[in-house]
């Protein structure tokens, strides 16, 4: 069972087990699922940078892990969307990615620097994004479900509440790690 | 001879359009990012200092938005990809 991770030089490291590994690998391709490629259908809107995706999608996973960038103003946030949503989406694509492509193949060492330690913290984010979406996740039910006092609705529920509180733990670990491990704690204290 | 263009168009977008109003980015309360992790982006995207990053998202956390920048809107459009990259729950609009 991992410790989770611990800072390294220029960045941190992690020692995980087979399964911890497989965990990850499977999380990190139900991303890439979800998270499909760009169209490529239309040569000048790909040169140009310019999508043609201008409404929300209409998951909640993909609403949440590809959001709006405006309230109260659906034209906007259409033609920011338009503009930005295929750039959004490789690049959470190519994070997933760079999860799976430094994970060991039977578990063992991976050592990050800080340019794969932030690809690790949005891949293990947009990951909790979607798991926690799915379960719907809400601050007083989760900590009733940690309290013990709630249970989750089935087997699979409860599966995957168990790997999101273990990705929360793993995420922090992280932050904590490229923080320079000097920040004493959850969330640290101020300087 | 010429004589001056005339501005027969005007955008019809109904916003205010003066240059002096900022616009700002909002990040949003969301259940399921930690607080260490917010606190780290915070840091990592604008050069905060841990303080100043540990209060803004205390504010996101208890009033349930806080303002985290300011400048003009092509300046938030960019910090609001930045933040939607890190799968913060983040929006631009013009200062009130």
């Amino acid at each position: 069972m991992t410790m989770g991770f611990r800072p390294a030089p220029g960045g941190a490291a992690i020692s995980l087990d087979p399964d911890e590994a497989a965990v990850l690998r499977s999380m990190a391709a139900m991303l890439l699922g979800l998270i499909e490629e760009p169209r490529a259908d239309d040569e000048f809107a790909r040169i140009v940078g310019i999508g043609s995706e201008t409404e929300p999608p209409k998951d909640p996973v993909l609403a949440r892990l590809l959001p709006d960038a405006y309230t109260g103003d659906a034209e906007a946030a259409g033609e920011f969307r338009r503009y930005t949503e295929d750039d959004l989406r490789r690049h959470k694509r190519d994070n997933a990615q760079a999860l799976v492509d430094s994970l060991p193949e039977a578990g063992g060492e991976v050592v990050l620097d800080l340019a794969g330690g932030h690809a690790w913290l949005k891949a293990l984010n947009d990951v909790r994004l979607a798991l926690g979406t799915r379960l719907g996740v809400e601050e007083e039910t989760y900590e009733a479900y940690l309290r013990g006092q709630a249970e989750p609705a089935d087997e699979a529920s409860a599966a995957a509440l168990h790997v999101y509180e273990w990705l929360g733990a793993l995420q922090d670990s992280l932050v904590h790690a490229l923080s320079g491990g000097d920040d004493g704690g959850p969330d640290g204290d101020a300087f | 001879m010429t004589t001056a263009p005339v501005e027969l168009e005007r955008p019809e977008t109904g916003e205010d359009v003066r240059p002096d109003i900022p616009w700002v980015t909002i990040v949003w309360n969301d259940p399921i990012n930690l607080m260490s992790y917010v606190t780290y982006v915070f840091q990592t995207v604008f050069g905060y200092p841990k303080s100043k990053a540990h209060k803004l998202m205390l504010d996101v956390h208890h009033k349930g938005r806080a303002v985290v920048s300011s400048g003009t809107r092509e300046e938030m459009e960019r910090d609001v990809s930045i933040l939607h990259g890190y799968g913060l729950w983040a929006t631009l609009q013009q200062d009130e």
